[in-house]
């Protein structure tokens, strides 16, 4: 192994030798960049899972009353498309996935500080996803809560709440130690030089929701041991019947959960701060106020969790701080949008995959956030509480944003993690495909949320039918381009042509490595540069 | 938009057009920016990126904007809804009970009804009542939406403005029927309103029977009819002594109602489930029931024929 004196002969991670071979040198592999692989199988299998119960729903809408499913079928399938979407693929997405295999790349890191727990994190992360799985198959029926797991109902119903709650809170373990690690890794891993103003965009939002990771996910831990705590032991914490209180169980769920939102688009917008330079050859316009919003999006994000619960009958004055607060972490937000764009602006513009995905980001994010405004506001949170508006504006974030980013992320960093390309016009089409279909199936449901249509409904008015219909073709359409865009990707995995160091032209560490890295990256030790973005 | 239907209409639609007119007008003016530069600074037309500096003056502006503006938006939206939660004292009272899955209207003098009928231009305070577990009392057209939480008391009012029928919508989600939780809420002139009232019978106490009072306390006869209905379990109209088809560990037998059974579909619910009922819909009420009420709802229900 390098000490960084002398040439080493270069062994690409994925073909290293280890102690084992085959599958089990991947199973106990301590390599940042493995565990970040298998990560990917993971949360892309469980996508599709997650995306084929999705697809369901829309079938059953086509038509008012029964079309395909009885009501508790129903209410088992979007509980559990809810519970694998976010625990299992949303909430480890970039941040497990890219996070692992970049962060300590873009700071000159060999790997993260913790390897073994690297590894551990990722076991708990499928001893947690198959309990979830497991949970859908068990006598008394998947479960029918909802994935927020709102008590009484929760704590009342005959369904197998226990293992799927037992599934999220072994899932949260898996997200604590990845922030732990990940926190670690960015004060003690760094290669010398590399001062925390040098680093790139991404770690530093991996930075900011590994602290929200560390700090918010033992809340919901805790909660999900009281509510397991009440079903078997009849302990009222939270079931009226048995002495507790419904509205805590609330208060602890967002406490955590709405943190949780941006665990989930913080490495986002980082990915995406990455990609806009590369593709424009330039300095990222405001480094300074985009590492520093992430910070602040951290921060206040903990404090804004009661505007989830504006009509929960808690106290006027709850409502208006909470609501406050909101309008105020909306500011950071647009700030990003701002320099994003602005870093276009006399740019060297190449419209590659990743950068088409990443204009659909931005696009996707502002209507999801500026439809986050309509719900922060206490007014007019009531037309559009607990309606089809909330399920639009979530995908729209989450799925627009969070998702689309991914795939950003998936074109602009395949070539570096397989050392090859893809088919960049099959990418494109696909790209393409995905944006119209996602509109196509979210927008609609803004409309009829906004006429009242209630969210978790099985059976709908007939009025809402067309709306219905339009819906689900785009669900169609977007589930043809997202095989499309798997296809593809897998294909050039596998078999596409070998890719070049730095086929985007990218100024930042990783692409200054071979493709794929070697087992410890840095063979020598980086060059680290003044700004991790400086195009000439 | 901006109908009368009640009193909030005009607040919350005021707060909802100005945000939403501020949204359109970034999303399509940072739209259009984005794909001219993309246009403009293709790598076609513009092979040369040109660095620019940051620029302190253009970034500060770009936080006061915004910021000012969603102040702004915090305001309206805190003005429209103020009113909501100020209830005038001599409001009419009614009490909105909603229980799995259905809505009941308590009115004065413990007359009960299924429609929420109320006279026009007259404020009403809505208390709201569950008693398991969380609904939402949503009345899209009038533009309120409250929880009902059980255990806790909460309430909604308004002023009806315009006669009509409007829907009342379940808005959280409360188990297998939450999408048939519907109301209807007529709003009607006050003679209308009169008559009608005076025609419901004061309803007389509930049966006094101990059995009874078990099954209502834990929630039972939401699921399970006492008149012979059809619901989400049997109902338990003369269920007693006969013999009914169930499945254990999914083969189907033959088994008696009797106390045996009823005590164990009370503790273990999910063992045997009457052939045609989903099982995991009931949970265990041991602990919760105690022996010697659930032999008073075996004696109840030998009396239900």
């Amino acid at each position: 192994m390098s000490n960084g004196v002398g040439k080493v002969e270069y062994v690409s991670y994925l073909e290293h030798k280890g102690k084992y071979t085959g599958i089990m040198s991947w199973l106990t592999t301590m390599d940042h960049k493995r565990i970040s692989l298998m990560y990917m199988y993971g949360v892309m299998t469980f996508f599709f899972v997650g995306v084929v119960l999705g697809l369901t729903m829309k079938v059953e809408h086509l038509t008012p009353g029964e079309t395909i499913m009885k009501a508790q079928t129903y209410n088992g399938v979007f509980t559990v498309h809810g519970i694998i979407m976010i625990f299992m693929v949303v909430i480890p997405g970039l941040s497990a996935v890219f996070g692992n295999f970049f962060l300590p790349i873009l700071i000159g890191g060999k790997d993260v500080s913790f390897p073994k727990l690297n590894l551990f994190s990722w076991y708990l992360y499928i001893t947690g996803s198959i309990l979830a799985v497991v949970s859908q198959f068990m006598k008394a029926g998947p479960p029918d809560s909802g994935w927020t797991f709102y008590a009484p109902y929760s704590s009342s119903t005959g369904t197998s709440v226990i293992m799927a709650t037992t599934a999220a809170f072994i899932l949260g373990f898996s997200s604590i130690l990845t922030g732990l690690n990940f926190i670690v890794t960015v004060h003690r891993m760094r290669a010398p030089g590399m001062k925390f103003f040098n680093m790139p965009l991404f770690p530093w939002s991996l930075y900011a929701t590994a602290w929200i990771q560390l700090l918010a996910t033992p809340v919901i831990g805790i909660t999900l041991v009281m509510l397991i705590a009440e079903r078997l032991f009849k302990i009222g914490f939270f079931d009226p019947a048995l002495g507790g209180d419904p509205i805590l169980f609330q208060h602890l769920f967002w406490i955590y959960s709405h943190p949780a939102v941006y665990v989930m688009i913080l490495p986002a917008m980082g990915a995406i701060t990455e990609i806009i330079p590369t593709f424009c050859q330039k300095k990222i316009y405001g480094y300074k106020a985009i590492a520093l919003s992430s910070l602040a999006i951290a921060g206040v994000g903990f404090l804004v969790w009661g505007h989830h619960m504006y009509t929960s009958g808690m106290s006027e004055n709850a409502r208006w701080f909470f609501s406050l607060l909101t309008f105020i972490v909306a500011v950071p937000s647009a700030i990003k949008v701002f320099n994003w764009i602005l870093t276009m602006y006399k740019g060297s513009i190449d419209l590659k995959p990743p950068f088409l995905y990443a204009l659909s980001f931005i696009f996707l994010f502002i209507i999801g956030g500026t439809t986050g405004l309509l719900l922060g506001s206490v007014a007019t949170n009531v037309q559009v509480h607990d309606t089809a508006f909330v399920v639009a504006h979530f995908h729209y974030i989450i799925f627009g944003g969070m998702g689309f980013a991914f795939f950003a992320a998936i074109h602009y960093w395949l070539p570096k993690m397989y050392g090859r390309m893809y088919n960049i016009k099959i990418a494109n089409i696909a790209a393409v495909i995905n944006f119209i279909g996602f509109n196509i199936l979210y927008f609609p449901q803004f409309v009829i949320g906004m006429q009242g249509m209630p969210r978790r409904y099985y059976d709908y008015p007939a009025e809402f039918q067309p709306a219905q219909i339009f819906s689900s073709i785009g669900g169609f359409i977007l589930a043809f381009g997202l095989v499309m865009m798997v296809w593809n990707l897998v294909k050039g995995a596998r078999s596409g042509e070998k890719a070049p160091d730095n086929p985007w032209g990218g100024s930042t560490l990783e692409w200054t490595l071979p493709s794929p890295p070697s087992l410890e990256n840095f063979d020598e030790a980086p060059v680290i540069k003044e700004n991790p973005y400086d195009y000439k | 938009m901006f109908s009368n239907a009640s009193n909030f209409v005009h607040g919350v639609d005021n707060a909802f057009l100005f945000i939403l007119g501020v949204s359109l007008f970034f999303l399509v003016a940072l739209t259009a920016l984005m794909i001219y530069f993309v246009i403009r600074y293709s790598r076609k037309r513009h092979p040369h990126a040109v660095q620019i500096k940051d620029n302190t003056a253009l970034e500060i502006t770009w936080i006061t904007i915004p910021m000012i503006l969603v102040l702004i938006m915090f305001y309206m939206g805190w003005e429209g809804f103020l009113p909501m939660r100020q209830a005038p004292k001599d409001a009419m009272r009614v009490v909105a009970i909603g229980k799995m899955w259905k809505w009941e209207f308590q009115y004065p003098g413990n007359k009960f009804a299924d429609t929420l009928l109320l006279p026009i231009n007259k404020p009403v305070k809505i208390d709201l009542f569950s008693p398991d577990v969380l609904h939402g009392f949503s009345v899209p057209s009038f533009r309120i939406k409250e929880d009902v939480v059980p255990g806790k008391n909460n309430y909604s009012w308004f002023i009806p403005g315009e006669i009509g029928e409007y829907d009342l919508f379940c808005t959280v989600y409360c188990g297998v029927s939450h999408s048939y939780m519907h109301g209807i809420i007529k709003i009607v002139k006050q003679e209308d309103y009169d008559k009608w009232i005076a025609a419901i019978p004061v309803r007389k106490a509930l049966p006094s029977n101990n059995g009874f009072k078990v099954l209502e306390k834990n929630g039972c006869v939401a699921c399970h009819s006492i008149d012979g209905s059809k619901s989400v379990g049997p109902t338990f109209k003369g269920i007693y002594g006969t013999s009914v088809d169930v499945t254990i560990d999914g083969k189907p037998q033959k088994v008696t109602v009797d106390d045996k059974y009823i005590k164990s579909s009370i503790y273990d619910p999910n063992k045997e489930v009457v052939t045609g009922y989903v099982p995991g819909m009931m949970k265990s009420y041991k602990d919760i029931i105690k022996e010697n009420e659930v032999k008073e709802i075996s004696d109840y229900l030998k009396t239900l024929k």
